[in-house]
């Protein structure tokens, strides 16, 4: 192996190094490779450990499972995609649009909810929307509603508690991103007649690229991974991958079949982070800064 | 349009009306919880029975406040001892991390820092199942191989810390390295001509210049850790955190203490937020 001309085993790159190779291989790498060994550990026909993928075979035989895993995706792009219709008229509301000496404000305003726990919020959520809630309350009080109904429990909320949940994602790098935007570029175009979609389509949506893709990424890995808002919003019907892995884990205690359903999770959520990627031509370590 | 551009009424009037709808939708929830907070009724929700802080200070059998919840406090105690430890072990950690990404060359470098981004894009029960096997399984090595019992390998309160610095470290590397970045290094250089190793450089001189950024770095990795829920509920035992504990009981029906709690992490993030934000607009 020919190595860098500049590269000297010196002490400061030991101190530096040692305690970062720690850090990713005992706790990213070895973790990560031990949950693709243990979903591929199994059981042969007298009941003796053995290599296979019957865990995996048992993710496609029952439609509950894979059912599940497709409906956690495509409800996953949904909320990434409502979202970022959601957020992209704040940020450019708070980068464009504002005066200038309000922007710190609604900038404040905008991050405030979300050093909040997630808990609380979704806790606020259930306050408001379930049958002895406080949006019953009122409405029934207008006599708009004869009696309460139940809101909470089904996928409408569920999708708004997830859209409530990441919203932050979205709106930071949208923000940050808009920022950069020169506002004589918009001016030029306003001046040589074209209109607001043109303006939209052709000279914000492009700049802002790489603000999309860091905001859709990161809101469609937490939406994926989110365990509490789908548990605690959605029905009974509404169940979320992450629930089946806690169920395989905690209640059934098959940590093998939980294995392979973690290991799905993550193989599509790479996926679809690496999709995005190559579509948009963006390079991870550009899009986290 | 934009601001320097002719625009008419209806696209401004428009405009506050969406920003309006959307801040209501923003703080509605927080709001509604607080309020109820104060309400002198066995359930949070409406009507308003009068005001009350027994949510807080009460010890009554059927109302025992925030201030007299033992299990509620002691959760709250341990999701600070967590949060500590992960502060300071991703706080030393990510900065090495930084100096290693900015300033060293090795082979393989690209690879490194792209593992270390990596948790960024792994979701968090993942994490949490991955860390929980693999720790299951030293433990099984080490009970049969040596016949020792790490209690480390159990889940607990130090795998919990583990855990949450697994991703958190990298949040903290990000921070650290940005404002590395700007760091001009010509100072360094200076210094190592006058004499000074390169420790003694990184410790009087660099250190200093990444101060706020450690700051608040560590602000973040504890706020953070202080409220994960994902990667904490594989790896929790009998000591719960406060999300796991707060979890538990909006799950299994919810009582106004609840709202108490909410009430002050409200209160207490906003005010960290305000002075995170006071000090951050004064280095620039």
């Amino acid at each position: 192996m020919r190595m860098k001309n500049r590269f000297h085993i010196t002490l400061p790159l030991i101190c530096f190094l040692t305690p970062v190779l720690l850090w990713l291989v005992l706790l990213i790498v070895m973790p990560h490779v031990e949950l693709l060994r243990m979903s591929l550990r199994t059981e042969d026909i007298s009941g003796n450990p053995a290599w296979g993928v019957a865990n995996f075979m048992n993710f496609f035989k029952e439609p509950i499972y894979w059912l599940t895993f497709v409906r956690t995706a495509v409800y996953s792009i949904l909320v990434t995609l409502m979202t970022f219709i959601v957020a992209m008229p704040v940020a450019f509301y708070i980068t464009k649009v504002v005066a200038p000496r309000f922007q710190g404000f609604l900038m404040m305003l905008l991050l405030m909810p979300f050093w909040v726990s997630e808990l609380v919020r979704v806790y606020g959520w259930m306050i408001l929307l379930r049958e002895s809630g406080v949006i019953n309350h009122f409405l029934t009080r207008l006599g708009i509603l004869n009696q309460p109904v139940e809101m909470l429990y089904n996928d409408v909320s569920m999708v708004m508690g997830l859209v409530y949940t990441s919203m932050l994602f979205m709106a930071v790098p949208l923000v940050s991103v808009l920022e950069s935007l020169d506002d004589s570029l918009i001016e030029a175009a306003y001046d040589l007649g074209a209109n607001m979609f043109t303006i939209f389509f052709r000279i914000v949506i492009p700049h802002a690229m790489p603000g999309i893709v860091s905001g859709s990424i990161v809101v469609f890995m937490l939406t994926l991974g989110n365990y509490l808002t789908p548990n605690l919003m959605g029905g009974k019907n509404s169940l979320w991958f992450t629930e089946q892995i806690y169920n395989q884990f905690i209640a059934s205690f098959n940590w093998n079949q939980g294995s392979a359903f973690g290991f799905l999770l993550l193989a599509l959520s790479s996926l679809v982070i690496w999709a995005g990627l190559k579509l948009t031509r963006q390079k991870l370590s550009r899009v986290v800064q | 349009m934009i601001r320097s551009l002719p625009n008419s009424h209806r696209y401004l009037y428009g405009y506050k009306l969406y920003m309006g709808v959307y801040f209501a939708f923003l703080f509605a929830p927080l709001v509604v919880t607080c309020v109820l907070a104060f309400n002198d009724s066995q359930f949070p929700a409406l009507p308003w029975k009068g005001f009350t802080l027994e949510w807080f200070t009460g010890d009554l059998p059927q109302r025992v406040g925030i201030f007299h919840d033992r299990m509620n406090l002691e959760s709250i105690w341990v999701s600070a001892q967590v949060a500590f430890f992960v502060t300071i072990l991703s706080v030393t950690v990510g900065t090495c991390a930084a100096f290693l990404f900015e300033q060293e060359e090795f082979p393989f470098k690209s690879a490194l820092y792209f593992l270390m981004l990596s948790p960024l894009v792994i979701p968090g029960v993942i994490l949490g199942i991955s860390i929980l096997l693999f720790s299951n399984t030293l433990g099984m090595f080490f009970e049969t191989r040596w016949g020792i019992d790490v209690p480390l390998f159990r889940p607990g309160f130090w795998l919990v810390v583990l855990g949450q610095f697994s991703f958190i470290a990298t949040l903290v590397t990000l921070v650290v390295s940005a404002r590395l970045r700007k760091f001009d290094r010509t100072l360094e250089e200076a210094a190592l001509n006058l004499g000074a190793n390169r420790f003694e450089v990184i410790w009087h001189i660099t250190l200093k210049f990444l101060r706020p950024a450690i700051f608040g770095a560590a602000a973040v990795a504890f706020l953070m850790s202080f409220e994960n829920f994902n990667t904490t509920l594989f790896l929790v035992s009998s000591d719960t955190t406060l999300p796991i504990n707060l979890y538990l009981q909006v799950r299994d029906g919810s009582t106004p203490v609840i709202n108490a709690i909410s009430f002050l992490l409200i209160v207490g993030t906003s005010l960290a937020a305000i002075v995170n934000l006071y000090f951050s607009r004064k280095q620039e």
